[in-house]
């Protein structure tokens, strides 16, 4: 038998160029597995254990004003297990040496010592000290953005008044691993910080004494959730509650979460694909090799070796490619699943990564590969051992050619001797031929999803940023106020429109399902923000009703039409019942939208508003921009076309890095198929090729006989590559459609025209491998080996 | 049936190894069906040294494949000692070319990935009790070209390979299908001698098809194929030294 083996290593080395590529379709397929697996896992297994570690509190409440003594009774509501009342206040903040303004919110720690829920992670220094008023712990982005340090001095405005505080300690927190300022998509951290001070200092600065404003909840192990929920609600309510919420609705983890579902999604569904073609092509090249091997196996045979002792000769060779291939894999996956979530943790702000590489990933992988590899080889094995060994060791008798219908066409009377050997090769090993299209083109197809990633999400930014928003500025005023007030603003220098908005918070019900969202009244006919909808597109909004993002309309269960109650989470807690008059399809976010003088009706309140757009002349926009910042009643001011560069740089680091991944992978198994089919076809013609040179055939026409096969099959498996790339982009659109983003399934010819570059390219590169090849091809040394 | 079965002198006291009757081998390629083999009847004894003469297509490689255990006949019977080879299964008969046959094929069949001494050894491997590589080699004179690979050697050269390569098991039945065909007069000698001297000394029984008549001088009976069928077999009543021989 060591002879046996020795001969696993010699094939080895001879098909080397073969191996590799094989080898590098399997790193490829095990590659995606591993990184968005990995990827994935990490990014989850750090939010749990982070969660864990600071006991992440289940439910949040905010109220106007409650006294802190009905905090406790709150622990008796069943299923509550902690309760932490608290005080947030909103702040500006003024640093040296930095113009622009910064806004925050400030939380309450119980005096000196870490909360029960929410507990800080000390990145650096400590909690402000037990009796200091004048200490605070920042969020971690915001000390980095500004480089500060313990020690630090800071200006807080906190209620109008002045506290001058000195920076204790640098932390991070379970609520706040996505910070952003309220109503914003994408961190800021050198404009918006989090700070937490003692609760007795705050509540002197924000006139809090012996009251709360903010509650933290966390829950038994089996505890109702939702009853838990009305209980708080029912208690509260009377203290301006705008209702209780699970964790998924606190913006940082619902943003975090869903980051993760998607990365998960992506997680199963691409290297499905990835691992499925790999399986295929390798499944079609491992049999086309052994194949190739027929006659050795019939020695194998003639002397005697069993049919077990062969096989097991071929899949040891097998199994060192893939061992080869999914080692490469596993540890790229892994450098690469690293890397990715290092991207994140610029957004996420998490203590440490966990990291791990899971046990039952490496054996999947392994034995997704092991299983495609062997599945060919053995086929063809068998195909090989069950020939007696007398045929299979006869010189491949000259092949017959059937004369079909290609024979008496006009095409093949049209062409040339060598052409015709082209079509005739074609013809005759159609199911091979079949094969390598489907192979090439499945590649191709990958080629599609990986560049389908990168369109569609640029293509879903520009639709939310170009054909949604249209606005410069908008504006949110911290309390509801007379549209007056905002009308001002039309005569800030530079403004040169103005649309104002009022946003209410509300709980929609639809039957048994609910959905907390803020409820946008609008113009009739909002020019400033678009609703991309047939429905209203033209004609604005409905008189009556609400208008809904589909995706939510869907979730609720709706159909334009259909009843639907409204519950005011503010104000006089009303609760109507007005009906879905249409839907929007808008691929980012949710939203509800209603005329903004029937929301002052179904509520009940006189004209408020809580925001404005505005369109402002660019080159006023900075000043206008401090401006409007200085007012006391703006809360936030969101630069649109910043934010959506800030979204455009945050897709492009992290969606796009797994596209991109995807692209380069895809496009390495494209050139590794083209390359062995190439590589192959050569093989098995090389004979062939040497005859027809020794009868005069000139090196041109015998190269042609070979690179017009590949790159007829080349062209043949662009269209499988379109039709399955088409495919493979739907589904990956359908894994990815979450509440947050929703990308368009638009394939457009660019993508097309990308998949079909992608296979020439390899092809052509593959044929000029093989091109030199041919140059080396010996005559003699081909028509001497006989076997 | 016109063959002229010539029994053997004393052919009662010789033990038949082989033992052939109504032998035929149909191929079907489609529509078409050739008559390889159509009706041999044919005893080889243990330790002779058979020569197969017969024109190009007679059939003489496919009953030397159906005697080897290669191929498996259409229909009639075939026994190697008290073993039945016509009806074997396929695992049978990978033992009995493991245990019993030595071959040399017309087309030499090396493996291309391995050197002389390893296209060998792959058959000493799994051999009851080879002679080593090297002897084996050295018996078909290549000792110094022992670590090359095929397509470092001549026609000839890959030939006395098979050749050293059949030998090596020591087997008790040697199968050559023109073992001398790509070799020029004094190599062929040279490896007829082996095979002469491997008969006699080990008493292995020899079979060598050839298209050329002067080889049957050295055999103990040569047999005629004809159109797929034993045409004539004659005794020779002195085997000739392969040393004498001369084309
Ligand atoms: N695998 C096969 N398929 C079809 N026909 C075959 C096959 N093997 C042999 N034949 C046919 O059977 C007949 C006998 O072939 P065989 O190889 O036994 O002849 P041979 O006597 O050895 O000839 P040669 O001296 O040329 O080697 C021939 O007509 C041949 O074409
Ligand atoms: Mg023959």
């Amino acid at each position: 038998m060591r002879t046996l083996h020795l001969k696993v290593l010699r094939d080895l080395a001879r098909l080397r160029g073969q191996a590799a590529a094989i080898a590098l379709v399997i790193a490829s397929g095990v590659l995606t597995l591993v990184f968005s697996v990995m990827g994935h896992d990490a990014l989850s297994l750090t939010q749990e254990r982070f969660y864990a570690e600071r006991h992440f509190a289940d439910v949040f409440a905010e109220v106007n004003r409650a006294p802190r003594r009905i905090a406790d009774p709150l622990r008796e509501i069943p299923g509550v297990a902690e309760v932490e009342p608290r005080v947030r206040a909103p702040a500006r903040l003024e640093l040296d040496g930095f113009d622009d303004p910064i806004r925050g919110q400030v939380l309450s720690l119980p005096d000196g010592r870490q909360p029960a829920l929410n507990q800080l992670h000390l990145r650096e220094g400590r909690l402000p000290e037990r009796a200091r008023s004048d200490e605070v712990v920042v969020s971690d982005g915001f000390a980095e953005a500004h480089g500060l340090v313990a020690g630090d001095a800071l200006r807080l405005i906190i209620g109008g008044r002045l506290v001058e505080v000195r920076v204790s300690g640098i932390a991070l927190s379970p609520e706040f691993i996505y910070q952003v300022s309220p109503g914003h998509l994408m961190p800021d951290y050198e404009r918006y910080a989090i700070l937490w001070m003692n609760e007795s200092a705050l509540a002197a600065a924000y006139g809090m004494e012996g009251a709360f404003n903010s509650l933290s909840v966390s829950l038994q192990r089996d505890a109702d959730r939702e009853a838990v929920i009305d209980a708080l609600d029912a208690a509260l309510a009377r203290y301006g509650g705008t209702g209780a919420h699970g964790r998924d609705e606190l913006f940082s983890h619902e943003f975090v979460t869903l980051e993760i579902q998607q990365l998960g999604m992506m997680a199963v569904v691409v290297p499905a694909i990835f691992l499925l073609v790999s399986a295929f092509l390798l499944h079609v090249v491992m049999g086309r090799i052994i194949r190739g091997q027929r006659d050795q196996i019939a020695i194998l045979k003639a002397f005697g070796y069993g049919n077990l002792a062969i096989a097991w000769h071929y899949v040891l060779l097998t199994a060192l490619i893939v061992l080869a291939g999914s080692i490469a894999g596993i540890a790229l996956g892994a450098w690469t699943a690293f890397a990715l979530v290092d991207l994140y943790m610029e957004y996420f702000r998490f203590p440490e990564l966990s990291f791990r590489l899971q046990g039952w990933l490496v054996l999947l992988a392994l034995g997704v590969a092991m299983v495609a590899a062997l599945l060919g080889t053995l086929q063809a094995v068998w195909q090989a051992v069950r020939m007696q060994p007398a045929e299979a060791m006869r010189p491949p008798a000259p092949e017959r050619f059937g004369r079909g219908w290609l024979e008496g066409s006009a095409l093949m009377r049209g062409l040339g001797q060598s052409s015709r050997i082209i079509l005739r090769n074609l013809a005759r090993h159609r199911l091979k031929s079949l094969a390598s299209v489907i192979g090439i083109g499945l590649s191709g197809g990958l080629l599609l999803i990986g560049a389908y990633q990168l369109q569609a999400v640029s293509h879903m930014i520009d639709q939310q940023y170009r054909m949604t928003l249209q606005m410069d500025v908008d504006v949110a005023f911290t309390d509801p106020v007379p549209p007056r007030v905002a009308g001002e603003l039309r005569h800030e220098p530079g403004v040169l429109a103005v649309e104002t908005w009022r946003s209410a918070p509300v709980r929609l019900h639809a039957g048994a399902r609910s959905e907390r969202i803020g409820l946008l009244g609008m113009d009739p006919e909002p020019r400033l923000r678009r609703l991309p909808s047939a429905q209203v597109g033209e004609t604005g909004l409905p008189t009556a009703g609400v208008v809904l993002t589909d995706y939510l309309a869907d979730q609720l269960g709706l159909e334009a039409g259909d009843a639907l109650e409204i519950e005011f989470l503010e104000g006089r807690r009303r609760t109507v019942t007005t009906q879905l008059a249409g839907v929007v399809d808008e691929p980012m976010g949710t939203g509800a939208y209603i005329r903004r003088d029937a929301l002052h009706r179904l509520k009940g309140e006189g004209p408020a508003v809580t925001g404005t757009w505005l369109l402002v002349d660019s080159e006023y926009e900075e000043a206008l921009y401090d401006s409007l910042f200085d007012r006391p009643e703006v809360a936030s001011v969101e630069r649109v076309r910043e934010a959506e560069a800030n979204v455009r740089e945050y897709m492009e680091e992290t969606v796009l890095v797994f596209a991109a991944v995807f692209v380069l992978l895809a496009g390495s198994i494209a050139f590794a198929v083209t390359y062995n089919n190439a590589r192959i076809a050569y093989a098995e013609r090389e004979r062939e090729l040497a005859t027809l040179e020794v009868l005069g055939y000139s090196r041109a026409q015998v190269s042609w006989v070979l690179l017009g096969e590949i790159a007829l099959v080349s062209l043949a498996a662009i269209p499988v590559a379109w039709a399955s790339g088409t495919g493979f982009a739907w589904l990956l659109n359908q894994a990815l459609t979450l509440e947050f983003v929703r990308l368009p399934f638009v394939i457009t010819p660019q993508l097309y025209g990308f998949a079909a570059l992608g296979i020439i390219m390899a092809s052509t590169l593959s044929g000029l491998l093989i091109l030199r090849r041919l140059r080396g091809l010996d005559r003699v040394q081909a028509l001497k080996a006989a076997e | 049936m016109n063959a002229i079965v010539a029994p053997a002198a004393g052919s009662g006291r010789r033990e038949v190894i082989f033992h052939a009757s109504g032998v035929t081998r149909v191929y079907r390629m489609g529509e078409v069906t050739i008559q390889a083999l159509r009706g041999v009847d044919l005893e080889v004894y243990a330790g002779e040294l058979v020569v197969m003469l017969g024109a190009s297509g007679s059939g003489k490689s496919t009953l030397l494949n159906i005697m080897g255990g290669l191929d498996t006949a259409t229909a009639g019977e075939v026994r190697y000692r008290d073993q039945d080879l016509a009806q074997a299964s396929e695992r049978v008969l990978t033992t009995f070319r493991r245990d019993h046959v030595g071959f040399v094929f017309q087309f030499y069949n090396l493996i291309a990935s391995l050197t002389a001494r390893e296209n060998v050894a792959i058959v000493t491997d799994i051999a009851r009790d080879p002679m080593p590589p090297e002897e084996a080699l050295a018996l078909v004179g290549l000792e110094d070209r022992m670590d090359h690979f095929p397509s470092q050697l001549s026609g000839g050269e890959q030939q006395r390979v098979a050749i050293a390569r059949a030998i090596a098991k020591q087997p008790a039945v040697l199968l050559c299908d023109e073992p001398t065909g790509a070799l020029d007069s004094q190599t062929g000698i040279r490896v007829l001698e082996v095979l002469a001297h491997i008969n006699e000394r080990l008493n292995t029984t020899v079979a060598i098809i050839t298209h050329n008549a002067v080889i049957g001088e050295m055999a103990d009976r040569v047999i005629h194929l004809r159109d797929g069928r034993v045409d004539s077999i004659v005794e020779n009543p002195q085997r000739a030294d392969p040393a004498t021989l001369r084309w």
